[in-house]
């Protein structure tokens, strides 16, 4: 029923294809060696928080360039809760979304209260994000610098509840999370709050002459967002065993996990996804092509990377799928 | 019967500007209202004082017999006024649907109800038709037609309308005079507009206010108003009389 | 601690403020004017550190001595970039000039690590190692060089955008896009110009920056930010503001890192900045838009 409501309206071709796509994700572990494995989790992660980020920005109109800290609180609250409290991370994941919307909340405010915007509110949430970075630094019962350590796991066993085992076994996990995401999304779009953001995104002032509480909206963009990144850092921590403030926080990570959803498409709801398959595709394909004709210089693949993105950003300025999306026929009007 | 709205001496002064100077008048329930003036003489600086959007130095603001000035737009809205913008401002990148279903979510939370009832607006405000058509690619007169159904939706009792009718031709100037009046005759929705086009206020308005340099000249019905020698002088010119 | 230490690290920490107030008002003219997010800001200053690195070590050029050319140098980069790909974005949102630059960014550091690999490099020059003394205080002969060779591009740039008719036709652009396009103005051109001079700075600071500081391709990300700090504390559209910004911040991370540890000292420029966003959002010396 809810499904329902949430496929109600959408061209054919759209859930012939979607039904396509999901079909091979989920079948894809069959086909995959470890390595493949190991891309397509990455893809899905990035599809993931992508989303997450999408809604502060794609929906709300905000811009967020230091996304890394909810990923780095979320990691961090449920690794100490299952190292020091032995509790599982589905429970410390409770703590760890509580922590990131707080944070969020708090940035939030002080930026919405003393209308810090555009630009300025960017540069805030670097400023937050980097003072995550050198705080964690020096906060030595998490590690510091030295990194903050899971107890590593025996995969020959798959602990769900625990977050242990196999690559296979989060592959699942985090098809969960980014199909619930867009799901989530689609939904939150067609609800009230969800027509009231993209109104905030077009028009603030127009939207606050139509009753709209834009304050309170923004707020509740930027808690939502934050959540939903905190429970990606929970999988990043759990997937990789070990945080490392300077990885986890660092600016890279903000602009790494934007990069998908500014490709694929602000505020679309396959553009994030979409977005991911690319860069990440793109980025393990000049890997292996660098490696394998021998110019495997340090830096090259950025290099190329960089001119694939002032490629898409300048000749898609909408990202690609929107543009996408009108060429195979899926496209209808987009919110 | 109590005016509707009962703006009681308002001021504002913005550095060494008066741009409002003591203003004072009230709209009957079910009236339409007409702010008339020169440029710069203050009128959309009022009606962002009354639509909350602007703090107003002194003086008060009394809607339904409670006081409103002082409170942010949302909340204005939320008690009753509607209105739209000089330079109009619907949602670009929303549908003209979409953009009365904005409007209309604040007293219909669901989906379904919100879009039943931006039909009926869109019906009544002849575009119904374009209703799947982006907003940015509409025409003014379209564009004005939207803004006008957007804020309709919120169901208001009072709609501020800031000289909808600039930018049209002669003949979606009648159109639109023909809708406002309809409105106000089936609805009983009372109606303040800021306007130049002359020909529109007195087709819709029972009483006109004029503004020069901020203050209050005249007050009264539109034929008696036009008359008075000070509104000749500063704004309509001879030949209007 | 003694009075001398405080004295000399405050003292140190407005020299070396000074050229990251250069640096700053190299965006902060870019920012200002053509409203462009330069986020590839510290990687052009890293351009320069490399540049006077490679022409000190084949030429034994002194970089102090080379700071005009390489202000002018940096110049026809800025402008070939304003005026190639970044024109076209100056009405574009703000994500996607962000990207834009990002990938430029990306690619300039890059670039730089395949040329240069990623060890640091810095300049020594015969006075590297000379110091001033006045009393109780000691200071290095070269951020004192420095600081008044940064005076005086920044006197220079000041008079230019005051008395000089292109430097007032770049604030009319600034002021009133429309207005400037309506008069006439080619404000592509005068755009790109203004991003040429914001690079000239960028490369006088890095010239100068080189004696003080290691560099490495990995250098840009941290002054980038370093510039915006500076600029939204001193304010924005206020030459005198970024300078006096940089000298700000540079004396807050000296004494951050005399106090507390070193690594935590741009903690403090961080919470300077978020105390600007919040109190006075046209940062200290900025008009109120």
């Amino acid at each position: 029923m809810m499904l329902q409501r949430a496929l109600a309206g959408a061209p054919p071709r759209a859930l012939v294809l979607l039904a396509l796509v999901l079909s091979a994700l989920v079948a894809a572990p069959w086909a995959s060696n470890d390595y493949l494995l190991t891309v397509l989790i990455t893809i899905l992660y990035f599809a993931y928080v992508g989303q997450a980020w999408n809604v502060m920005m794609g929906f709300a109109g905000q811009l967020s360039l230091g996304h890394a800290i909810y990923v780095g609180l979320g990691g961090y609250a449920a690794a100490a809760i299952y190292v020091y409290l032995g509790l599982a991370p589905w429970i410390g994941m409770i703590a760890a979304i509580a922590i990131a919307a707080l944070c969020g909340a708090v940035i939030g405010f002080l930026a919405f209260r003393f209308r810090v915007a555009g630009v300025y509110f960017a540069i805030l949430t670097i400023a937050f994000a980097e003072f995550a970075r050198i705080g964690f630094d020096h906060l030595q019962w998490l590690g510091g610098s030295a990194g903050f350590f899971l107890p590593v796991a025996n995969y020959a066993r798959n602990d769900v509840w625990n977050l242990r085992g196999s690559p296979t076994m989060f592959y699942y996990l985090m098809l969960v999370l980014t199909v619930a995401a867009f799901v989530l999304c689609h939904l939150l779009l067609k609800s009230r709050i969800g027509y009231y953001w993209q109104a905030i995104r077009e028009d603030e002032e127009a939207a606050r002459s139509l009753g709209i509480d834009t304050f309170r909206c923004k707020m509740i963009a930027v808690a939502i967002s934050a959540g939903m990144t905190a429970v990606a850092g929970v999988f990043f921590a759990f997937y990789y065993n070990n945080l490392f403030p300077e990885q986890v926080f660092h600016i890279s990570r903000s602009i790494e996990l934007i990069l998908g959803p500014i490709i694929g498409g602000i505020g679309t709801l396959f553009g994030p996804i979409l977005g991911a398959f690319l860069l990440t595709g793109l980025s393990e394909t000049m890997q292996n092509l660098l490696a394998a004709s021998g110019l495997d210089l340090p830096g090259a693949k950025q290099v190329i990377y960089g001119v694939c993105l002032l490629a898409v950003v300048v000749m898609l300025p909408d990202g690609v799928w929107p543009w996408l999306a009108t060429r195979i026929g899926v496209s209808r009007k987009q919110p | 019967m109590s005016a509707l709205l009962d703006v009681r001496g308002i001021g504002k002064r913005f550095r060494g500007l008066l741009a409002v100077d003591n203003v004072s008048f009230a709209v009957a329930r079910g009236s339409i209202f007409a702010v008339i003036g020169p440029n710069g003489a203050g009128k959309t600086t009022l009606f962002n004082i009354i639509a909350g959007a602007i703090a107003p130095d002194r003086g008060s603001i009394f809607f339904d017999g409670a006081p409103i000035d002082g409170l942010p737009p949302d909340q204005v809205c939320r008690r009753g006024i509607g209105r739209t913008f000089q330079l109009v401002r619907p949602f670009p990148a929303l549908s003209v649907e979409d953009n009365v279903i904005v409007g209309a979510m604040l007293h219909h939370h669901e989906l379904a109800a919100a879009r039943a009832h931006a039909h009926q607006l869109l019906r009544q405000l002849d575009l119904f038709d374009r209703r799947g058509q982006i907003a940015s690619t509409l025409t003014l007169p379209d564009r004005k037609r939207l803004e006008v159904a957007r804020a309709l939706a919120t169901r208001p009792k009072l709609l501020l309308l800031d000289e909808v009718m600039a930018g049209l031709r002669p003949v979606e100037t009648d159109r639109m005079v023909l809708i406002l009046r309809n409105l106000s005759r089936e609805t009983g929705l009372t109606i303040l507009l800021i306007e130049h086009v002359m020909q529109a206020v007195m087709a819709l308005a029972a009483r006109v206010l004029v503004l020069h340099h901020g203050a209050v000249i005249a007050e009264g019905p539109p034929a008696a108003v036009v008359r008075e020698p000070t509104v000749v002088h500063s704004y309509l010119g001879a030949e209007a009389v | 601690m003694g009075a001398d230490i405080y004295i000399n690290v405050v003292v140190s920490g407005l020299l070396t403020g000074l050229i990251y107030g250069l640096m700053a008002l190299g965006l902060s003219v870019i920012f200002g004017v053509v409203r462009v997010v330069n986020f590839a800001h510290g990687e052009m200053m890293t351009i320069a550190m490399y540049l006077a690195v490679v022409l000190f070590d084949a030429f034994a050029l002194d970089p102090l001595v080379m700071v005009v050319p390489f202000a002018a140098v940096l110049f026809a980069l800025g402008y070939a970039l304003q005026a190639g790909i970044i024109n076209p974005f100056v009405h574009r949102p703000e994500h996607s000039q962000f990207i834009l630059l990002v990938a430029v960014a990306l690619i300039i550091t890059n670039l730089l690590l395949i040329v240069f690999g990623p060890d640091a490099r810095n300049v020594q020059t015969s006075y590297s190692l000379d110091s001033f003394a006045a009393g109780a205080l000691i200071v290095d002969a070269s951020k004192v060089y420095a600081a008044a060779a940064t005076i005086a591009i920044a006197a220079a740039l000041f008079a230019f955008f005051r008395f000089a008719s292109l430097g007032k036709a770049i604030r009319a652009c600034a002021d009133n896009y429309t207005g400037a396009l309506v008069v006439g103005l080619d404000v592509k051109r005068l755009y790109a110009l203004t991003f040429g001079l914001g690079a000239a700075c960028v490369g006088a600071a890095g010239a100068m920056l080189v004696l003080l500081v290691d560099v490495t391709p990995a250098l840009g990300p941290a002054y980038t930010l370093l510039a915006f700090i500076i600029v939204i504390t001193g304010g924005l559209g206020s030459m005198p503001g970024a300078l006096i910004g940089g000298v700000l911040i540079g004396i807050t991370e000296a004494l951050a890192g005399l106090l507390f540890t070193p690594s935590a000292k741009s903690m403090f420029s961080f919470a300077l900045l978020v105390l600007v966003l919040l109190l006075r959002p046209q940062g200290l010396l900025g008009k109120r838009a």
